[in-house]
């Protein structure tokens, strides 16, 4: 951990650092610092209440920051606005599915298309081809190649999950953000959502929460354990679990 | 590819929406009123305007405004001050202490026209401000209030406030606004005198056709991405903010919009009835237009219309025989509509009665082939 702090932030695609926010005199996330590399899949885990989704929050500007920086690519993300940071190349998907449910999947896929992001865009927004080739290759890639007509109501919480996972591939970030994308799938939607991770990271950098401890082997290049708004524990999964602190955390009370 | 355009711009059921409503409105009904019944449904088409508005604005995007009637009461007021003036001119008001002024002024003891006033005196200008001022107007509010992320039933209670305070600053304003009375005594337009049958006529079907247009630019923008969007922004503001838009402006977009066809709706009003006052301004005629809007369904640009036909329809018939117990059985449709029907008489149409309908058609297609196969036979 401290030698990754020796290293120019330039190097990362993210680098977060002595990140703090506090609700009401209470630090949610305190003096956090936090470096993810080119092309790396980083699993966040700690028990509930430890700031993990606060963390994904103040990434994307949904919480503001007390104090510290998060820089991506160099970028200061902390002044920019939510759909400014989504510009610069940073997706997220929430914890519970959030999908356009009155939509089709088709509909859904292509308001996350990446053109005509303003009042006027989108008033003259085209569904030309290179929409529909998108829409149709990303939908073949998250398993709803033959549901693209389909209201996204009516698909099971799996087939959602991985439906906004669609909506940010077809963003095309740079950084995806993930929390919890398993939660509440069945072992076989488990296995096919890691495969999808392992092949769509390939040209981004993959930022994950995640409670099932089968799937963070998986999928995690390295893993950070956070408690109390603080890093408790970094490295890789082995290293990780071998940590006296982390056994201390999760076991120890 | 224009044809695809054109698909993907009127579905089979929008060709149907619209032809229906042309031959009602067009035909039947000034084929079976008289004038004086046909002068009352322009009146009550011109509330259409404002629940269509309601259809894009809270239906489509869930931005719940019960302060609609300050739009349709702006574009009214901008038209009936220019009419006010045009009645005024100092031949007609040479008994007043001060001729050439609308006479609630001289009864207020002004002696001249206020600055605001002028522009009143060209009709281009009047044009152009009934479209741009409420315009402008609801680009404020909305601008204050969706970039502050001010929404939901906020958002309501405000304009509401709004509708309030301009209905207090119409009436408390006499000398300038005709207060109470409003804008009365409304003559002709460019010498064209507006209380004539044949008027009345003229405006009627002036008024449905720019309902048309306003239904047709509604169906552009439902159609667009931008429709979609809004129906995303009303199920899930959050993930269409994280998809990269700025949904404030499309918020604001949306509010402007309804706002405009208010205004237009507004105007024609004026035309049609001859006169304007805060009375359609304030927050009772708001929540009214809101339930023309609900009977018919928000979701439904057509709806709207039939909504506010019926329910207008209704209020007349109903306040004829018993005017004390309307606003009781208005509150009671609209609970009932929301319990029992939420999405309106639209929503009770496709329930129901639309296979009918496709049925029907079916039927006709197959006789019309019959007989021409059966034609060209013998």
């Amino acid at each position: 951990m401290t030698s990754l702090h020796k290293a120019s932030t330039q190097d990362f695609v993210l680098s977060i650092e002595g990140l703090t926010v506090s609700f009401d005199g209470f630090k949610a996330v305190n003096d956090l610092s936090l470096y993810v590399e080119e092309q790396e899949i980083r699993v966040i885990i700690g028990p509930n209440g430890a700031g993990k989704t606060t963390v994904l929050d103040l990434i994307c500007g949904r919480t503001k920051a007390t104090e510290g920086s998060i820089k991506f690519r160099g970028q200061e993300l902390t002044r920019l606005r939510e759909h400014e940071i989504v510009h610069v190349g940073v997706g997220r998907k929430f914890q519970n599915p959030s999908i356009y449910e009155d939509l089709t999947v088709f509909e859904n896929l292509e308001i996350s298309f990446p053109r005509g992001r303003n009042v006027w865009g989108a008033l003259t927004f085209r569904r030309d081809e290179e929409v529909i080739n998108k829409v149709t290759e990303i939908a073949e890639m998250i398993f709803l190649g033959d549901k693209l007509d389909s209201q996204a109501e009516l698909l099971s919480h799996g087939q959602k999950q991985w439906l906004e996972i669609g909506m940010l591939l077809i963003q095309d970030p740079e950084l995806l953000m993930l929390d919890e994308p398993v939660a509440g799938m069945s072992v076989s939607e488990r296995q096919k959502t890691a495969s999808l991770l392992q092949r769509i990271t390939q040209d981004r950098s993959v930022l994950v929460i995640e409670h099932d401890m089968q799937f963070v082997e998986d999928i995690a290049d390295r893993v950070t354990v956070l408690h109390q708004g603080k890093v408790l524990s970094e490295g890789s999964m082995e290293r990780v679990k071998a940590d006296p602190k982390v056994v201390e955390v999760y076991l120890g009370h | 590819m224009s044809t695809i355009s054109f698909r993907s711009l009127l579905s089979k059921n929008d060709i149907f929406g619209f032809v229906a409503l042309v031959i009602l409105i067009m035909i039947l009904l000034p084929l079976m009123l008289d004038i004086f019944r046909l002068n009352l449904i322009g009146k009550y088409l011109t509330y259409a305007f404002v629940a269509l508005g309601l259809v894009m604005c809270w239906g489509m995007g869930g931005i719940l405004s019960l302060g609609q009637g300050v739009f349709f009461g702006m574009g009214g007021y901008c038209m009936a001050m220019f009419l006010k003036l045009e009645a005024s001119s100092p031949e007609q008001t040479a008994i007043q202490s001060t001729p050439g002024i609308p006479d609630f002024m001289d009864w207020n003891q002004l002696t001249e026209l206020p600055w605001f006033w002028l522009p009143y005196n060209s009709f281009g200008l009047t044009l152009i401000s009934i479209i741009l001022a409420p315009t402008a107007f609801a680009f404020i509010i909305g601008l204050a209030m969706f970039k502050r992320r001010v929404g939901g039933v906020y958002f309501a209670i405000i304009t509401q406030a709004v509708a309030a305070i301009l209905t207090i600053l119409i009436i408390g304003q006499q000398g300038y606004t005709g207060g109470v009375n409003g804008i009365t005594d409304l003559r002709t337009l460019h010498g064209w005198d507006i209380r004539t049958d044949a008027a009345k006529y003229i405006l009627y079907y002036l008024n449905a056709l720019l309902l048309f247009v306003c239904l047709f630019g509604a169906q552009i923008v439902r159609k667009s991405k931008l429709g979609r969007l809004l129906v995303a922004m009303r199920e899930r503001e959050d993930r269409v903010r994280f998809s990269g838009y700025d949904v404030a402006n499309f918020k604001i977009f949306v509010f402007c919009l309804a706002a405009m066809f208010s205004a237009i709706g507004g105007a024609m009003f004026t035309l049609q009835v001859g006169f304007m006052s805060p009375s359609f301004v304030g927050i009772v005629p708001s929540i009214e237009m809101v339930i023309y809007c609900a009977v018919g369904g928000r979701l439904s640009i057509f709806g709207a219309v039939y909504g506010t036909l019926l329910v207008n329809w209704a209020k007349t018939s109903f306040s004829e025989s018993f005017p004390e117990l309307w606003l009781f059985a208005m509150g009671a449709l609209f609970i009932g509509v929301v319990m029992a029907f939420p999405n309106g008489l639209a929503g009770v149409y496709s329930s129901y009665f639309h296979t009918y309908v496709e049925r029907f058609f079916q039927m006709l297609k197959q006789q019309f082939y019959l007989k021409f196969l059966s034609h060209k036979t013998v």
